[in-house]
This record gives structure tokens, C-alpha cells and sequence, in this order.
């Protein structure tokens, strides 16, 4: 059970996707205009990196393992991912078409997230087990959801500062995401078990 | 002639990095010194190029609604390619990149490049297209790894410039990162409207 807490902590806080892996910056930046398509976008990200995580996790192990094919992990993972997405967005148009309207646009956008893919590669090399797997891809998912929701809280009150003209936009952003990062560095120290 | 144009349009007023602000992932996780940027940038170079050429030659054969599947695994074939002469010939350089490796993949340069100039060039133009961006990404990555490095620890390529007691840690850590791109950005900005 320790272990479980351990990893839902570290893999929120102290190795948070963003600001210490670096992977998923894109819409981290690109959609973090205002706090309801941030969080829109970290659910659509949550669901399909946990299904692309289980998934993938079956794949290399029932059939790139065994029959040694481990080279196209890459090639295999993202094409998973691909299908995966497209399925999710067919099935949420016909069952939640109200949840569908909410993610729309962020929905296609998620297969060239390099979140999800690189969560998928981390838990497939690691030899973590099935479940071990699948509560690691959640809390990334938690953890990409905590930084880009406040991270829009930020931003939205940044739209009212003066800012020189050459830092307004991407600049003036990537700053703040690195004192962001500097906080989040606070929880580094924090051992648990 | 329309050729080089081409490439140092990739170079400065297309720079994926500081024009377009693209591939951010590799360009903050991969820039912790000079050298592994640089790497990176190369890696991503040889991938673009083959990618923009293949592209480039199948648009007629691609079907219109399958075109974007069809290119990631078009530029996936080529990373695992890169991937696997990585592992064989520079295995020391393969780990400290790690998973940038294989994300090369989901790098928006390569799909955007692939939809917007090689789906529409021919095959030499879209070689070009991809030699110019790759190489702007290159510099890119080349600049702020040896700025983080050189404030980090005073070193950069393996020459000392000053001891590494007066270097700022967090330039090399992650926060230095984000700071380090941000404010070239600005710099690059504040160039553009000078002239």
C-alpha cells in the first residue's frame, strides 16, 4: 500500500511531468489560456494516457517481449495511441456527446502529446507491473493536470500585468513556468518509505 | 537559388525554436549542456530530412483522409532507425538523451513541416525544407545549452571558462530551463522589432 502512496506522491509532486521531465509542454503552453480548457484538457489527457498505458503495457509484454520484437516498440506505441484516440472520440460522440462537445478540440491534439507516449515508454521499460502501471499513469495525469491548472490561474492574471512588449506571450510564460518549476523543486527532499 | 532560400528561411525566419516555438519538450529536457543539445538537434535533423523527403515523394499515393496517420508512422519508422544506430555506435550519448529518443516522434516540428511544406513541395525543396529547419532547431538547441551550461558551470564543450564555484546550479537543473528559453525568446523578439 506504501509503495502505491509513494508513487501517487512522487509522480504529483516531487517528478511532476512538467516541470522536472519536461514532456508535455506543448499544450502546457498552447492551452493554458483560461482554467476551463485546462481543465478539460488534463481529463481528456488523464483517460487516455491510463488506457494507453494498460494498453501498451499488454502489448510489450505478450507480444513484443516475447517474440523479440522489442525495436518497434515506438512504431507499435504510437500507432496504439493513435487508434486509441480515434476510438475514445467515436465512442464519446455516440455515448457523452455533452463531454465530447467540452474536449472537442483537444481530443486529436493528445496522439502527438509526448506525455502520453513517454508515460507509456517509462512504465513499459521500467518493468513495473500491471497495476503498479496503471496507478503511475494516473497520478502523471493528476500531476500534468495540477501544472496546467494552475498554471492557467497564473496566466489569466498575467493578461492584466504590464509586461514589456519583446517578453508578453510565450516569453513571459516560460518564466514563470520556471519559478513554477523552482517551487515545485521544494518537494525534491521529501522522502516517503 | 529558390533551394537556399529555403534553408535560411528554416535557419532564421521560420527558426522552429525561437520564430515558430515548437518541439519545446526536446528543446527544454535535452539543453542541460552544450553537447547533448547539439545531439539532439542532429538527431532530429536526420529524421526531418528523411521525413520531409518521403513525404514529399508518396503525396500522390497517400489517400487525403489517412495522411496524418500515414505520417507519424512514415517519421516513426525513421526514429526507430535513428534509434537503433544510436544504440549500436553511440551508446554513451543514446542514454544520456533517453526518452527524447524515441518522443522524437510526437516533435510537432516534423508533423507540422510534413503537413505544412512537404505535402505540398517536391521531394528536393522538402530535403531543403527539412536541412534548414533541422539546422535552425540545431542552433537553437546549441545556444541555450551552452548559455545554461556557461552560467551553470562555467564550462562549455569541455573548456572552462571560469571555476564552476561561481556557476548558478539552477541554469543546469530544471527551473533554469524554462528561464534560460524565455529570455531568448525575448532577446530574439526584441531583434526582430529593432530592425
Amino acid at each position: 500500500m506504501l509503495t502505491y502512496i509513494a508513487i501517487i506522491f512522487s509522480a504529483i509532486l516531487v517528478n511532476n511531468i512538467v516541470f522536472a521531465q519536461f514532456l508535455g509542454i506543448c499544450p502546457f503552453i498552447g492551452v493554458s489560456k483560461n482554467i476551463d480548457s485546462a481543465f478539460g484538457m488534463s481529463m481528456a489527457v488523464a483517460f487516455v494516457m491510463a488506457m494507453a498505458t494498460a494498453v501498451t503495457w499488454l502489448l510489450q509484454h505478450y507480444v513484443l517481449e516475447p517474440f523479440g520484437i522489442v525495436y518497434l516498440q515506438t512504431i507499435a506505441f504510437i500507432l496504439v495511441i493513435a487508434i486509441l484516440v480515434q476510438m475514445l472520440e467515436i465512442i464519446m460522440k455516440k455515448s457523452a456527446p455533452g463531454l465530447y462537445v467540452a474536449l472537442g478540440v483537444y481530443l486529436p491534439l493528445i496522439t502527438t502529446n509526448c506525455a502520453v507516449l513517454g508515460t507509456a515508454i517509462i512504465a513499459a521499460n521500467k518493468n513495473f507491473d500491471f497495476l503498479y502501471s496503471i496507478v503511475y499513469a494516473v497520478s502523471t495525469a493528476l500531476g500534468f493536470g495540477l501544472a496546467i491548472v494552475l498554471f492557467a490561474a497564473i496566466r489569466s492574471q498575467l493578461e492584466l500585468a504590464d509586461v514589456p512588449r519583446s517578453m508578453r506571450g510565450v516569453p513571459i510564460a516560460l518564466i514563470v513556468a520556471g519559478i513554477l518549476a523552482m517551487a515545485f523543486m521544494g518537494f525534491s527532499g521529501i522522502k516517503i518509505a | 537559388m529558390k533551394s537556399l532560400k529555403v534553408i535560411i528561411d528554416g535557419i532564421f525566419r521560420r527558426n522552429p525554436t525561437f520564430v515558430l516555438v515548437l518541439g519545446l519538450c526536446p528543446t527544454l529536457g535535452t539543453t542541460s549542456s552544450a553537447i547533448t543539445g547539439m545531439s539532439m538537434g542532429l538527431a532530429t535533423l536526420i529524421v526531418l530530412m528523411c521525413s520531409n523527403f518521403t513525404v514529399s515523394a508518396l503525396k500522390s499515393i497517400i489517400p487525403d483522409k489517412v495522411r496524418i496517420p500515414a505520417f507519424i508512422l512514415l517519421i516513426a519508422s525513421f526514429v526507430t532507425i535513428v534509434q537503433m544506430i544510436m544504440q549500436a555506435w553511440l551508446p554513451a550519448l543514446n542514454e544520456s538523451l533517453g526518452i527524447f529518443i524515441p518522443l522524437i516522434v510526437v516533435n510537432c516540428i516534423l508533423l507540422g513541416r510534413a503537413e505544412a511544406f512537404a505535402s505540398k513541395n517536391n521531394p528536393w525543396l522538402s530535403v531543403c525544407d527539412g536541412l534548414g529547419i533541422g539546422l535552425g532547431f540545431t542552433l537553437a538547441l546549441t545556444i541555450i545549452g551552452s548559455v545554461r551550461e556557461i552560467l551553470g558551470t562555467g564550462a562549455v564543450f569541455g573548456i572552462q571558462l571560469y571555476s564552476a564555484d561561481f556557476g548558478a546550479l539552477l541554469f543546469v537543473l530544471a527551473p533554469g530551463a524554462f528561464i534560460v528559453l524565455g529570455l531568448l525568446i525575448a532577446v530574439f523578439n526584441r531583434l526582430k522589432e529593432g530592425r
